[in-house]
């Protein structure tokens, strides 16, 4: 039982274990959403940057909430995308943080590895909230609690992600976490969006069609279809993929009467899910968005709660 | 198990007994009492305190469990890591007075912490402090209301208080540090 790292980068090299340390301390900080007075002294005198290289409401939001209810001081950085391009002026911007004396940098960049990049760099703690089509270790953490509200974590377990694998950091670490924690993940996407080589990971099945993916599943995750990539044709049109890949009332009668769907957000209502899916009492959406204030805290403060020896 | 025996169950039960008798006689007439332990022996002694008191005059205290470690002022050094246990006082803390339970009380600072911690939930009328253990060695400014057993030792001891419902069996041992069995789970 522990988690001793100075960073979380990434869901891929994290133990059962650790896992689910972070969980277990995530559910103890839930209840403090619920108090009349949601802060506790843990992290005071700690500095928390968020440094945002991409544009990001929710995470970002997400991150200084868990940092304020920590009682740690938190700074937002949003670095437009155009004034920083790669190597050594994102670590000059780190230098110039890390001389501030920040106790933990959460980072999202564009680029693959930029978390790693600084955390090899500094001595402060990094989160990474998004490298590229990477990893996003705090959202798959975060659809985990959600889930283990619901549904026993381990082997048995069928979780079914549908939409654009190829470039969702959130599948990335969904499949990484799920998967070490022995649960099943069904992949399915249009043959454009799905990378090579996902059937070799052990415990993922890949599905062509979603009726496949979806037969008996405990667990529904919708990705977002990423409209701003649409000029890369990576299919026909929205309503083709609606049609095709979209999760509606018929499809969702294909997984188990009470499986529950989830959708990392922000979501294309009529796309990848229809709304009366998305309000239906089987959506745990909200819930994703309250839990990941509490896996955020439990984040922080394992982070930045003791000394690393 | 070596060290020196202070007391085993059915002495503990007399124990409980006497305190749940302090709390009824100091506390009669108030409208809003309620018992709060600190996880995680304290706890199961604010259960066993819950279920005398209900014996004794029939009142149903409310009962809730407080985590101190948010509040530590030793998270910065604390070498080893500090799980997060679940908080939950189920009740409204405003005008209320309320009885802190903890098994062994020694430098006063997990009290401290937990008078903070309390305080974030409301404003109670007052709190009194229960401990099963009184060991001495304090490092700030508290005393508690209701003492179980005054067991003096130097620092150099170690007190472990151990309860059925943790730990399989009742009992308040002391012995020396270096003694101790390294991975003792035992309540201090």
């Amino acid at each position: 039982m522990g988690f001793r790292r100075k960073d979380l980068l990434g869901t891929r090299d994290l133990s059962a274990d650790e896992i689910r340390t972070l969980l277990e301390s995530a559910e103890s900080f839930k209840e403090i959403a619920e108090r009349p007075l949601k802060k506790v002294p843990a992290l005071r005198g700690k500095t928390v940057v968020n440094l945002f290289f991409e544009p990001s409401t929710r995470t970002r939001t997400s991150f200084e909430i868990a940092a304020k209810r920590l009682s740690a001081d938190a700074v937002n950085i949003s670095a437009s995308t155009s004034s920083v391009v790669k190597g050594e002026s994102l670590l000059d911007t780190v230098d110039n943080l890390q001389a501030m004396a920040p106790d933990i940098i959460v980072v999202r960049h564009k680029s693959v590895g930029a978390a790693h990049l600084i955390a090899g760099h500094i001595g402060a703690s990094v989160v990474n909230a998004g490298d590229g089509a990477n990893e996003h270790p705090t959202q798959a953490l975060l659809d985990l609690l959600t889930i283990s509200a619901h549904k026993k974590l381990g082997p048995g377990l069928r979780v079914a992600i549908i939409g654009d694998i190829a470039h969702s950091r959130v599948a990335r670490s969904n499949i990484w976490a799920l998967t070490t924690l022995g649960i099943t993940v069904r992949v399915c996407a249009p043959p454009t969006m799905l990378p090579r080589g996902l059937e070799n990971i052990k415990g993922v099945e890949v599905c062509r069609r979603p009726e496949e993916a979806l037969d008996g599943v405990d667990v529904v995750m919708m990705l977002r279809i990423q409209l701003e990539r649409q000029d890369r044709l990576l299919f026909p049109s929205l309503r083709d993929y609606a049609a095709i890949f979209g999760l509606n009332r018929r499809r969702l009668a294909l997984a188990r009467p009470d499986a529950i769907v989830m959708h990392p957000g922000p979501m294309n209502r009529g796309v990848e899910i229809t709304s009366d899916v998305a309000d239906s009492e089987q959506a745990v959406i909200l819930s994703q968005v309250s839990n990941g204030v509490a896996l955020r805290m439990a984040v922080l403060f394992l982070l930045g709660g003791q000394g690393h020896e | 198990m070596t060290g020196n025996i202070i007391c085993e169950s059915s002495e503990m039960g007399r124990i409980l007994e006497r305190i749940a008798a302090a709390v009824l006689r100091r506390n009669q007439g108030r409208q809003k009492l309620a018992l709060v332990g600190i996880l995680t022996r304290g706890v199961c002694l604010a259960q066993r305190l819950q279920r005398i008191i209900r014996e004794q005059s029939g009142l149903e205290l409310p009962l809730g469990s407080l985590d101190i470690t948010l509040y530590r002022d030793d998270l910065a050094q604390a070498t080893h890591h500090p799980v997060l246990r679940k908080t939950e006082i189920p009740f409204s803390l405003d005008g209320a007075t309320v009885v802190l339970i903890d098994d062994v009380l020694y430098t006063g600072r997990t009290v401290r912490a937990a008078m903070d911690g309390l305080i974030d939930f409301g404003r109670p009328q007052s709190i009194q402090l229960a401990v099963l253990v009184d060991r001495g060695c304090r490092e700030l400014p508290i005393a508690a209301d209701y003492i179980g057993v005054e067991v003096p030792a130097s620092t150099r001891d170690r007190v472990m208080v151990r309860v059925a419902e943790c730990d399989g069996f009742d009992s308040v041992t002391v012995m020396p540090r270096s003694a101790s069995p390294v991975s003792s789970s035992g309540g201090e």
